[in-house]
């Protein structure tokens, strides 16, 4: 395997008729990836946060999403009352992440919450979510003990709890809270960027909704 | 681009037409008409007798050696001239973008940038150099334009047709669904590929059709022609010509594939 | 996958000849090319953006040996292992391998372009293991055994009366009987079906948009999260990409994500896009135990540093073909191999050689409209020009073009004698075509009046001779 290694790799260096890279030009690349460079910026997100905010919505909702823009206490209350708007059975598997378990589930009777990662047999999942990006109306997770990733991929419903200051304008912006977070060597072992239920557009170009991942993606945006 | 050698208004433009081997074999109007508008804008026009051809067919073949041969000989037969103008997109565009890149002797190279910065195709010289608006022609007719690749995504000539068309009395214009997709000439391609080249002319004509014009322009004979032949098998009545001839006021001649019968 | 790019005039003749794929190819033809239109229209940093993943990825191509040496680094500090393919068969042999080391009976697949390169599905059927397509149009495609027609949309040559056909031929076994009509229901139907093997499924096999040297991360772009169940569910992931799928940095990314979307599809940006770095960590509740990434050269490392580099800048989003009236008038599958369209014609030769693949590059007109969308500023025309350069070298280009371009290029050098010859010319095909100012047929130029008229020149000379006789 060390052979094909350096199969490859000579190959490169042959064809781009130097050897293994050293000096100035190893500095500058080293360089680069410690300090990434950012691309052109894009304006359409940079805003101030309640228009941020709005514009995540906004988006969200373009892409199939449906958002409820709510307070923290009414969270419990907004999940029980989607359930029955959709005619869905009033129970759900929740993310183990302490964030959730801090809203008050307490006054949903009716509601049936398992805690634990998702299974085949699940219809309804509950997550919150690392982050979210305006410009495009992504919501963004990443996996850990808090969030199994089954729970964004396995359920017809997903319900998403975003805290408004984890919106953010661009991708670039969650890249940076992910290594503050983490650091660029530890990534979780899964980041998912979500936006809006899954689809598919391969019969007939016409797009059609819930191909493998969720059909129904609802989004509640929780001020503070 | 570049500043011609005289900036000055004091003397017309010195302009060399390239005739484009289609027109000089088969439309030769598209020539007389392009001197006509030159002239009236205020050059003098000449045109020089070695020439031939830019040189596209061999250099889409894959031979470079003769495409150099005849970029040589093309080089040295419109030296010194203010500007050379082509009545084709894909010609103008050869001369102004491909020939550069086709010498590795610096002293060719430079040649061929000196020429590459002083050659354009004819729309886009009367409108973007000479500041031409308006033409003083007149054409009876409802007309639909076809944008050929070459003029199009190398030279960018879109608006300027269209500009000089505006004002040409009785013209309507009435823009097809897709006048940017190629309508399947590309050279050699429409004989080593008859049946795609086919498949693509037959859109356009439908394209052409669905507009309701009498008239299909442009500002390249091999496409016109591509098209007329396609039109004129279908049984279309619409009449084909090169822009130039309707801007110069040659509009009431034989059009592409109609019998001449002689009208001037 | 086995080529059939050698026949590709018979295979355009199909192609022109079926209903169905141009039936396809009318709605392709305009669906995509509009959305785009419009999601580049939204984004006024387009082109800005255009620029700058182009310049990303020549930079990422000029230290690709450096960036892949950094991502194997992180992968492997994370627990994860880098394999380096020189060859497909390489590639096979460690996929069959790994598949094997877990007992794997069943592999879920996202679509992967290289995996077909390499004709993995074979190989592995070969070992006895079932690869399971789980993007729908590949699902689509496999049970009908035809090869995708499309870098994005596998199946986009089928019409929904197709899929009908195919799902009740294949699941009325399975206890679904009824033909359906309804797109929803189609897609539905696929999802149950493929949901249990998700859940059974010992492997997951992705491909990558991008691997991200600075995490040692894999990046992988879906619409439908096929993708993220087949890496999540399974016990084991494995990653099977090209070398020039390294870039530097999530940054990097983040312009060519942007790009990749709104080229591909016209959307902002696709449904999901996941990083994922490793195997599960200590703690997760879900996720795979191994994580390999399989880096496959294939004839790759030999195109850097010549004039063809520029085509590994490419982020297979499909727009060339998409945009191309060749592609629109023959579908992807008259090409006859792995990748369509422009790219195709460019590729296919510099991976299964220019002897088998000539027509690809030599059935364009030059329109240039690939170029003029390409996200990373590709320049396809030219490239296909060097394809025809290096077949007139080698001498490959037929006879008969041979001798044409031969005779041709000898009067043109001789303008003297090109203009006494074509005014003979000039004059007889006027005299002979006088009547109907066209010809309906013409000797030596068959090609052309298969299908259309020949337009006679007008009486009076040629341009030089009429022009001559104005001066004097």
């Amino acid at each position: 395997m060390n052979e094909a290694r350096l199969q490859i790799l000579n190959g490169i260096r042959r064809s781009l008729q130097r050897g293994e890279l050293s000096g100035d030009a190893l500095k500058a690349v080293e360089a680069r990836l410690a300090e990434p460079p950012r691309g052109p910026a894009v304006a359409r997100a940079a805003l101030a946060q309640p228009d941020k905010v709005a514009l995540f919505c906004q988006w969200a909702e373009a892409n199939n999403a449906t958002v409820a823009r709510v307070a923290p206490a009414e969270v419990a209350a907004e999940v029980s009352a989607y359930l029955a708007r959709n005619n869905l059975p009033a129970e759900a598997v929740i993310a183990p992440s302490p964030q959730l378990a801090g809203y008050d589930w307490s006054n949903q009777k009716m509601l049936s919450l398992r805690r634990g990662r998702g299974e085949g047999s699940d219809h309804v999942s509950i997550t919150g979510a690392f982050a979210a990006i305006a410009e495009t109306g992504t919501v963004v997770m990443a996996s850990g003990p808090e969030h199994p990733v089954t729970l964004n991929l396995l359920p017809d419903t997903h319900i998403v709890v975003l805290r408004e200051s984890d919106i953010v304008g661009g991708y670039e912006e969650v890249w940076e809270r992910l290594r503050a977070r983490y650091g660029k060597d530890r990534m979780p072992r899964t980041v998912n960027t979500i936006t809006g239920p899954s689809r598919t557009g391969d019969i007939e170009q016409a797009m059609e909704l819930g191909a493998h991942g969720p059909r129904r993606m609802h989004v509640l945006v929780v001020r503070e | 681009m570049s500043q011609s050698p005289s900036a000055s208004s004091s003397r017309p433009r010195r302009v060399a037409l390239f005739v484009t081997c289609l027109v000089d074999l088969f439309r030769p109007a598209v020539g007389f008409a392009a001197v006509k508008l030159l002239e009236e804008a205020g050059c003098t026009v000449e045109v020089p007798p070695l020439q031939v051809c830019c040189g596209q067919p061999a250099y889409n073949s894959g031979d470079r050696a003769t495409t150099r041969a005849i970029a040589a000989q093309v080089i040295d037969a419109f030296e010194g001239y203010d500007a050379v103008v082509a009545p084709s997109g894909s010609c103008g565009g050869m001369l102004s973008h491909h020939y550069p890149g086709l010498f590795d002797d610096p002293a060719m190279k430079a040649r061929a940038e000196n020429l590459a910065s002083r050659s354009y195709e004819l729309m886009a010289f009367l409108v973007d150099v000479l500041g031409v608006t308006k033409v003083a022609a007149q054409y009876d007719g409802r007309v639909t334009y076809h944008d050929s690749c070459s003029g199009l995504r190398e030279l960018g000539v879109k608006q300027q047709p269209r500009r000089l068309l505006a004002s040409v009395g009785g013209l309507k214009l009435s823009e097809m669904k897709s006048p940017e997709v190629c309508c399947g000439f590309g050279g050699t391609f429409c004989v080593k590929y008859p049946e795609i080249s086919n498949a693509m002319v037959s859109e356009k004509s439908a394209d052409i059709a669905a507009t309701g014009a009498d008239t299909l322009l442009a500002g390249d004979l091999g496409c016109l022609m591509n098209m007329a032949g396609k039109l004129q098998r279908e049984g279309s009545a619409v009449r084909v010509r090169h822009v130039a001839e309707v801007l110069a006021g040659m509009g009431d001649q034989a059009s592409i594939g109609e019998p001449d019968l002689g009208k001037r | 996958m086995e080529s059939t790019a050698h026949d590709f005039k018979d295979n355009v003749d199909a192609a022109l000849a079926d209903p169905n794929l141009q039936d396809s190819l009318s709605k392709l033809k305009v669906g995509f090319s509009e959305r785009r239109r419009q999601a580049a229209e939204r984004l006024p940093e387009f082109e800005a953006l255009r620029d700058r993943a182009r310049d990303i990825k020549n930079h990422a191509l000029a230290n690709l040996d450096f960036y892949l040496e950094e991502f194997e680094r992180k992968v492997t500090a994370l627990g994860g292992h880098v394999h380096w393919a020189p060859t497909a068969e390489d590639a096979r042999r460690i996929i069959g391998e790994l598949c094997q080391s877990m007992g794997a009976r069943t592999v879920a697949k996202s679509k992967s372009m290289v995996a077909e390169e390499i004709a993995l599905n074979e190989h592995l059927e070969a070992l006895g293991i079932a690869p399971i397509e789980t993007d729908l149009g590949e699902y689509i495609i496999q049970l009908r055994h035809e090869p995708p027609s499309h870098i994005i949309a596998p199946a986009v040559h089928l019409t929904k009366a197709q899929v009908a056909d195919t799902f009740l031929e294949h699941h009325s076994k399975l206890g679904f009987t009824k033909r359906l009509t309804e797109r929803n229901d189609l897609v539905a139907e696929a999802r149950y079906v493929l949901r249990q093997k998700f859940l059974d499924a010992d492997v997951g096999l992705t491909g990558a948009n991008f691997l991200v040297a600075e995490t040692g991360s894999s990046m992988l772009v879906t619409n439908e999260g096929n993708a993220d169940l087949s890496n999540t569910l399974p016990r084991m992931h494995i990653v099977l990409a090209s070398i020039e799928k390294v870039i530097p940095t999530l940054e990097d990314a983040a312009v060519l994500l942007r790009v990749l979307a709104r080229s591909a599809t016209g959307q902002e940006s696709s449904a999901y896009t996941t990083l994922n770095t490793g195997p599960k960590r200590p703690g997760d509740l879900d996720g795979p135990e191994h994580y390999h990434v399989v880096i496959l050269d294939n004839g790759r490392s030999a195109v850097l540093g010549t004039e063809m580099q520029d085509m590994l800048r490419c982020i297979r989003c499909g727009a060339c073909m998409n945009h191309c009236p060749v592609y629109g008038a023959i579908g992807g599958h008259a090409y006859g191999w792995v990748y369509p369209g422009p790219i195709g014609a460019v590729l296919t030769p510099q991976l299964i050689g220019v002897e088998e693949a000539g027509n690809l590059p030599n059935a364009s007109t030059f329109c240039g409209r690939c170029e003029s969308v390409c996200p990373v500023r590709i320049p396809l025309p030219s490239l296909m020009r060097h394809w025809r350069e290096r077949e007139f070298e080698r001498h490959l280009t037929p006879k008969a073009v041979r001798q044409g371009l031969a005779l041709w290029s000898f009067l043109a050098r001789r303008p003297r004698l090109y203009h006494r010859l074509t005014g003979l010319a000039n004059r007889m095909l006027a005299l002979f075509g006088r009547a109907q100012g066209r010809y309906q047929t013409l000797p030596l130029a068959g090609g052309w009046t298969r299908f259309r008229d020949f337009p006679a020149p007008p009486p009076g000379g040629t341009f030089h001779a009429q022009w001559r006789g104005r001066q004097s």
